[in-house]
């Protein structure tokens, strides 16, 4: 009896590396897709949120920028399968409802880090470029967005962490994905595969970190700037 | 030329900020404006650069009304300093410098040549500063910075909005020469925001007295010393040269050694004899004399007791007796460092001199109580009339 669990080990790793060779392709496929739809929706987060978040720097009426942040809050609330589902009437099955999803997930961390780094950006420096002859636009894309990076590098970083993570449901509406294999080791009663779709979706959230990481650890140093000076 | 014709400002909430405000700017000269916080000095500066709209009355610079004028362009034709400096925190100095320049698309090489000798003019060397961050350099440095990026664009006119009063007292002092200093090369037209009326006589040419959005006195710094147009001026003045003990800034108030020495004390000359210095010392009641040449340099001292010591020896001279002086204290030091000295090595008095060592004058305590007497009248007042009683 006390040898049994030992060797069931044993037979549990056997079949993991097996599956790892004999199915590399499909994993490799599921890793693909699932970086897709992750980056797609980040990047496509980031193009939106950044430039709402700095229209409502400059946004004179108060209440607009109350209910848009209210509205990005609300989707942050929204339990993740239960947002993946409302979507499948209106965008049909597949990858497309999946990154829609993320997406409006991603949009609230990066709107408020990018508001709250305009704001942290010294009022005397805003007041000399002003002084100087600087227009509203060379202002924002010279003095403020360069001065407010490391805080919206922040806030793309954590986005990107737990959109991977999240985005193993998106196999739940055919997106495929890590989560793909997930589903299916589930199905099918196969630990391994179960295994590998977790371990995947972990590593590539800390790889990504990682290299976000050092992206912004040069971009800081390009410009000279640490969180803490631009406060 | 700058013309204010007739400007109002009136804001939103119905607060009167400027009333009918009508002044000249002269080409080449200072002007400083000045007043008590909230007086509109710093608003009527802004109209200058558009950072200020009127809502009645025209703004002119060289005849033309700016109000025509696409305000960014116009901004960069005129140079901006402010209090907090306003240095780009991720930009070394080099570009700090040419920020205006860039702006207006000069070529890379002009840049260059104009930020390094800017740099260079107010003594930070472009090879050493030129690549280190605002956040690297000493407040007094950065305003240096904050100054010279005011000339990059050379701009005939430059708007400066109470620049140096966030510094410590000695790079303020430092960079009010510096700035009276390039104006002198330079000519500039200037305009100046100040609340501090040491400052405002030292560098101005003309100055504007504000007071809850109008102007209530104009004049020559001299003229509005001498000819102060009504109470509010006479203390607006009086209340700045006397100590103000609520200003956080009161070091900078402590008087100059030159303020407070006597300047006629008793000297001889080295050449004199004991027989004459006894005489000296009985008509002018001193117990002591300070040997000084005919090139005004200081030779020493001499004591009645050491006089008296060698009186037996006919012939000697008090150069022969004289004691040389350990201390003195160079002109233009405050009050502060000659007590400081005279208190740690017990001396009764301290000789000032210039920077090549001429004599200038003599602290002594009794120089120290009088200046006290006389910046306090209050103080002197009372002990009059405690005797009187």
């Amino acid at each position: 009896m006390a040898a049994l669990p030992p060797a069931e080990r044993v037979s549990d790793m056997n079949a993991f590396w097996s599956f790892i060779t004999e199915r590399y392709p499909d994993i490799l496929k599921a890793l693909q897709e699932h970086l897709a739809i992750s980056f797609s929706a980040v990047i496509l987060g980031t193009i939106i949120a950044v430039p709402i978040g700095i229209l409502l720097v400059y946004s004179r009426v108060g209440w607009i920028n109350s209910i848009v942040f209210f509205v990005a809050n609300l989707f942050q609330t929204v339990p993740s399968l239960a947002l993946l589902a409302i979507l499948i009437p209106l965008l049909g099955i597949g990858m497309k409802p999946a990154i829609l999803a993320l997406l409006l997930y991603s949009l609230m961390p990066i709107l408020r880090n990018t508001y709250d780094g305009f704001h942290s950006v010294d009022k005397g420096v805003l007041n000399s470029a002003k002084g100087m002859g600087y227009s509203t636009a060379q202002t924002i894309m010279r003095i403020q967005l360069p001065l407010s990076l490391p805080y919206i590098m922040s806030g793309i970083r954590i986005t990107t962490v737990y959109i991977i993570s999240w985005a193993t449901l998106a196999s739940l509406i055919g997106a495929g994905g890590l989560g793909q294999l997930i589903v299916s080791g589930l199905g099918v009663n196969k630990p391994e595969m179960i295994y590998i779709g977790g371990i995947g979706a972990i590593l590539l959230a800390l790889i990504a970190d990682g290299l976000l990481g050092l992206l912004e650890g040069w971009l800081s140093k390009h410009y000279h700037q640490t969180r803490e000076s631009a406060i | 030329m700058i013309v204010l014709d007739h400007v109002n400002k009136v804001y939103d909430n119905g607060f009167h900020a400027l009333k009918d405000i009508n002044l000249e700017f002269k080409k080449g000269e200072i002007t400083v404006l000045i007043g008590p916080s909230g007086c509109g000095k710093s608003t009527t500066m802004k109209l200058i650069n558009a950072l200020n709209t009127p809502s009645s009355g025209r703004v002119l610079i060289d005849g033309k009304d700016i109000s025509g004028m696409n305000p960014v362009e116009l901004r960069r034709n005129i140079g901006y300093v402010i209090q907090s400096v306003g240095l780009f925190p991720h930009m070394n100095i080099s570009k700090n410098v040419g920020v205006v320049p860039r702006l207006k698309k000069w070529d890379k090489d002009k840049i260059e040549h104009t930020v390094n000798g800017l740099l260079d003019m107010v003594g930070l060397d472009h090879a050493i500063y030129g690549s280190r961050y605002p956040s690297e350099l000493s407040g007094g440095q950065q305003q240096r910075v904050g100054v010279v990026r005011a000339l990059a664009a050379d701009p005939d006119i430059i708007l400066m909005d109470e620049p140096f009063s966030a510094l410590d007292p000695i790079s303020r002092e430092q960079l009010q020469d510096e700035l009276i200093r390039l104006q002198q090369e330079l000519h500039k037209t200037i305009i100046f925001v100040t609340h501090d009326m040491d400052e405002a006589i030292k560098i101005a040419d003309t100055i504007v007295l504000m007071k809850a959005g109008e102007v209530v006195q104009i004049g020559k710094p001299d003229a509005i010393l001498r000819h102060p147009a009504n109470d509010f001026v006479r203390n607006f003045i009086g209340q700045k040269r006397l100590q103000d003990e609520d200003e956080t800034e009161s070091a900078y108030q402590i008087p100059l050694v030159d303020e407070v020495m006597i300047t006629n004390p008793v000297t001889v000359f080295p050449s004199r004899g004991l027989a004459e210095a006894i005489k000296m010392m009985e008509m002018k009641r001193v117990d002591s004399l300070l040997i000084v040449d005919r090139n005004k340099q200081l030779q020493g001292a001499v004591s009645i007791y050491r006089v008296l010591d060698q009186y037996g020896e006919e012939g000697k001279t008090v150069a022969d007796v004289m004691q040389p002086v350990r201390y003195s204290v160079a002109s233009g030091s405050t009050l502060a460092q000659a007590i400081e000295i005279m208190d740690s090595h017990q001396l009764s008095n301290l000789p000032v001199v210039d920077s090549s060592n001429r004599f200038l004058g003599l602290i002594t305590r009794g120089s120290v109580v009088k200046h006290l007497a006389e910046v306090y009248p209050g103080v002197g007042r009372s002990a009059a009339g405690g005797e009187g009683e």
